[in-house]
């Protein structure tokens, strides 16, 4: 019995095929980077596994259990958070209240989800920010909220959706070391990213995706010299350059 | 030891602020003539109705505009059940506070099962109100014409009419004063907490394990409890019930004004607003008399002035300028 | 429920066809505002009242034929769509859509309580002695005016999808619809194109109320039983969806008639509540689809 498995799922959008036949398995406390050229439909398995879209075939399977068609608040409370890939914070409300009410999914007292919420943000590195409403900040640390409030929910698995995008390095630093953390406190992490440094720093296994299928599947290294890879990205006669 | 800036332990120099206004509310209409309390009574009652609103429009962020359904519901139920079953009317409260609640439930259910939300959700309310004064006028106007007329019994606790206005002035205040505290017990805890992040983004709350569609079902149906608990409090006040004032556009729309006057969404807001709304209304009817329509025209033209110039309302502005001084203090740069 | 002959039936589906064709012209207008702005427009009703008033006056007070009258609440009313569309509705542009509802809800209150302080509720009726002649078509007694409403509804909204699908403007406004972003990037003058489009809406409107003025009872609260009409119409067709709006104004208008025949009294406009909610709960992309976007 596998930790979490994603069996051949299919799913189309009108005439679309988002996925098709995509099977793999996530070992718990792995680090696995999903990556593709856009329009691959890793947002797409990402919805499905969370609950937001229903597959037209093929099931999810965490610990055993069958958990697709479950909705997205029960999926969450199953121990799967994500972040989206365009940033969903709570507006008006601030940091600290955004991160609490992830925090309320596992405590009920108003004191525990304030004490779990600043600990989180503590870890994130949002501490002093707290009080911050959350439309004010800044693209980085809008990111790192929305990281933050997965964690509050504290999760056995947490799917990153592009959570670097649009970051300058030093705040892809920051997230990484949050990553690291986070992963290092024992929760598997799938995350679906295009800049490929941050893929190939973090993750221990890599699933590459093209047009829905499962093209490649493999170490970091593996990937980078697979010629089915290179070809998806960037056509027949270029190499990758190396990673970290 | 609470951090965020709602959450400050009062201090003795609000306690104190506190009472002297509760001190002076309770001894206020001896020293006011009949007219005044009557206007801070309606004050106090559309204060009341603008927050049962706001905790399903301002705070889960869902706008409706037919909110006389449940008005309405709560004004007949009560005030039926008295005149056909000789039910009194404080258990008839209890019944219309019921009927309110199953009626939010069901139109809750449909609603938000079916996904329905913004615009969507405020015109499916409206058509929800319509079909319960259309069915109102089917069944009502030919027994009774000119509305429901609760027979006239005196001053009596027992059977919730007054002759003085003043017994009604206190039943508000308590109305209103027990929302409010309501809204701040609720406002602080998870159930807040929640409906205000399905206001921001339903999406991200589901994402974080909050059950959406239950925590709209409970704001709507404590929401529509309440609400039809007002509808019976001005049947009673008024002494006739009839299907244009129950359920008609003019109260959804009174309903909500309020809270958008003073700021959806905070809770010294509905009340301001109510007041707001209560004085221009009688100033209008004093000015134009004409026919007892024309404050809608004057609601009318405020909705369109406050959409596009104050959207937060009163209170609303100034809060969100308030959490942005705070922001920039606490930045780091 | 009672049952009807035959004759009756036949009676009502013709009165229905031609009552169909004036919700046609309202809900053309009123899905065009939608289609462009994405603003539903509460405010519909009160903007055909004020048509309808027009031609009351001008008939009234100056002898103008009703039909002549077009072309003055036409232009009229589009003026009307202009300066809301300039004053009130562009800066809510990009509220929060129940805002934007909000606001032309606070209009349509406004104008049609005005209304009903400056001309009082009286209901009024245009005695127009040619206009009240009638004729048999087969079995059916139909009467003039309506019949010359029905004519006209249906010119108007072909000139109106004549200016859609040939004009330049026309594009621009059914590019804007589908794809605003894209279409400012081909430099289509998106400023201009809410103005005309909001115009267009009203004008539809203004000239529906026109055209049912010989025939129906004037008063400021007229409006209000057409706008509902026109919103099921208008969600049943599909949001911003012409054909849909104009196909939907004829079956509405032909339902609406058939249950006036077998039902009594406010069940029929009960009846149309429900399917507007129906239709809002499974099916908000309409009968004809488009996506509505919820």
């Amino acid at each position: 019995m596998g930790f979490l498995e994603v069996d051949n799922i299919t799913k189309t959008f009108g005439g679309l095929v988002a996925l098709k036949d995509l099977s793999f398995e996530v070992k718990e406390g792995e680090i696995v980077g999903i990556i593709g050229p856009n329009g691959a439909g890793k947002t797409t398995l990402f919805n499905i596994m969370t609950g937001f879209y229903r597959p037209d075939q093929g099931k999810v399977i965490f610990r055993g259990e069958n958990i697709t068609g479950l909705r997205p608040y029960q999926i969450c409370k199953k121990g799967i958070a994500r972040t989206f890939q365009l940033t969903k914070p709570f507006a008006n409300l601030s940091v600290l209240e955004n991160v609490k009410i992830g925090a309320y999914n596992r405590v009920s007292s108003d004191k525990e989800a304030q004490e779990e919420a600043l600990a989180v943000l503590e870890l994130v590195g949002l501490y002093e920010r707290r009080n911050e409403i959350a439309s004010c900040l800044s693209v980085g640390h809008r990111k790192n909220l929305e990281l933050a409030r997965a964690l509050a929910t504290k999760p056995q698995v947490l799917l990153l959706d592009e959570v670097m995008s649009g970051l300058n390095p030093k705040e892809t630093n920051e997230i990484i070391m949050s990553v690291r953390k986070i992963h290092m406190k024992g929760i598997t992490i799938l995350l679906v990213e295009h800049v490929m440094r941050v893929i190939m720093t973090l993750a221990q296994r890599i699933i590459v995706l093209h047009f829905g299928i499962k093209i490649a599947e493999g170490t970091p290294k593996e990937i980078c010299e697979d010629p089915k890879v290179i070809e998806a990205y960037l056509g027949d006669r270029y190499e990758i350059a190396g990673s970290e | 030891m609470e951090e965020t800036w709602e959450g400050k332990k009062p201090g003795l120099k609000k306690t104190v602020f506190s009472a002297l206004i509760a001190i002076a509310l309770i001894v206020l209409p001896h020293f006011l003539g009949d007219y005044l309390i009557h206007v801070i009574t309606m004050g106090l009652l559309f204060g009341y109705l603008g927050l049962a609103w706001n905790l399903l429009g301002g705070y889960a962020g869902q706008f409706s505009f037919g909110h006389a359904a449940f008005f309405g519901i709560g004004a007949y139920t009560s005030t039926l059940l008295q005149i056909h079953h000789g039910v009194n009317p404080w258990l008839g409260l209890f019944f219309s506070g019921l009927a309110g609640l199953l009626l939010g439930l069901f139109i809750g259910f449909l609603c938000f099962r079916y996904g329905l939300k913004g615009p969507y959700f405020a015109l499916a309310m409206l058509a929800f109100a319509e079909m319960l004064r259309l069915l109102a006028t089917q069944w009502m106007s030919l027994r009774y014409p000119l509305g429901i007329s609760i027979p006239l019994k005196g001053d009596s606790f027992a059977d919730f009419q007054f002759r003085s206005k003043i017994p009604y002035y206190y039943l508000c205040l308590i109305l209103a004063a027990g929302l409010v505290y309501l809204m701040r017990f609720i406002e602080r805890r998870k159930t807040g907490l929640y409906f205000k992040a399905i206001r921001e983004n339903d999406d991200a709350a589901e994402a974080m394990g909050v059950d959406v569609f239950r925590y709209k079902l409970i704001a709507m149906a404590l929401s529509a409890f309440l609400t039809a608990m007002g509808g019976t409090f001005y049947a009673q006040y008024y002494l006739i019930v009839e299907e244009e004032s129950a359920f008609g556009t003019g109260i959804s729309v009174a309903i909500l004004l309020g809270p958008l006057v003073g700021g959806v969404g905070t809770i010294g807001g509905p009340i301001l607003g109510g007041f707001v709304l209560e004085f221009l209304s009688e100033v209008t009817r004093n000015l134009l008399g004409a026919y007892s329509g024309v404050h809608l025209m004057i609601y009318g033209a405020l909705l369109v002035f406050v959409i596009i110039f104050m959207p937060n309302g009163i209170f609303g502005g100034i809060k969100v300028l308030v959490k942005k001084f705070a922001s920039t203090e606490g930045k780091e740069g | 429920m009672t049952i009807p002959g035959a004759g009756v039936v036949l009676q009502s589906i013709v009165n229905g066809l031609l009552m169909g064709g004036v919700y046609s012209l309202i809900s053309v207008g009123l899905t065009l505002i939608f289609g462009v702005m994405k603003i539903i427009n509460f405010a519909h009703g009160s903007i055909m009242m004020l048509g309808m008033y027009i031609t009351y006056w001008l008939y009234v007070l100056l002898g103008v034929d009703p039909y002549l009258s077009l072309f003055m609440s036409i232009p009229s009313l589009f003026l009307v769509g202009l300066i809301l569309q300039k004053f009130l509705i562009s800066p809510v542009m990009g509220a929060p859509e129940h805002n934007q509802l909000l606001l032309t809800l606070g209009i349509s209150l406004f104008i049609e309580n005005l209304a009903l302080l400056v001309w009082t509720p009286n209901f009024r009726s245009l005695e127009i002695p040619y206009l009240k002649k009638a004729f048999l078509l087969g079995p059916v007694m139909v009467t003039v005016p309506k019949v010359i409403a029905f004519v006209f509804a249906l010119v108007l909204s072909g000139i109106v999808y004549f200016f859609l699908k040939k004009t330049d403007l026309g594009r621009g406004i059914r590019a804007a619809s589908e794809e605003r972003e894209g279409a400012m990037a081909v430099g289509i003058n998106l400023k201009k194109v809410f103005y005309v489009a909001f115009g267009i809406g009203t004008a539809c409107a203004g000239a529906a109320g026109t055209l049912v003025a010989p025939f129906f009872y004037v008063n400021p609260q007229a409006g209000a039983t057409f706008v509902i009409t026109a919103f099921v119409v208008v969600v049943l067709g599909g949001m911003g969806n012409f054909m849909g709006a104009f196909l939907g104004g004829l079956i509405v208008g032909l339902a609406e008639s058939l249950g006036a025949a077998f039902m009594p009294g406010q069940i029929k406009q009960f009846i149309i509540y429900v399917i507007f909610v129906l239709v809002l709960l499974f099916k908000p992309e309409g009968l004809f689809g488009r996506n509505v976007g919820r």
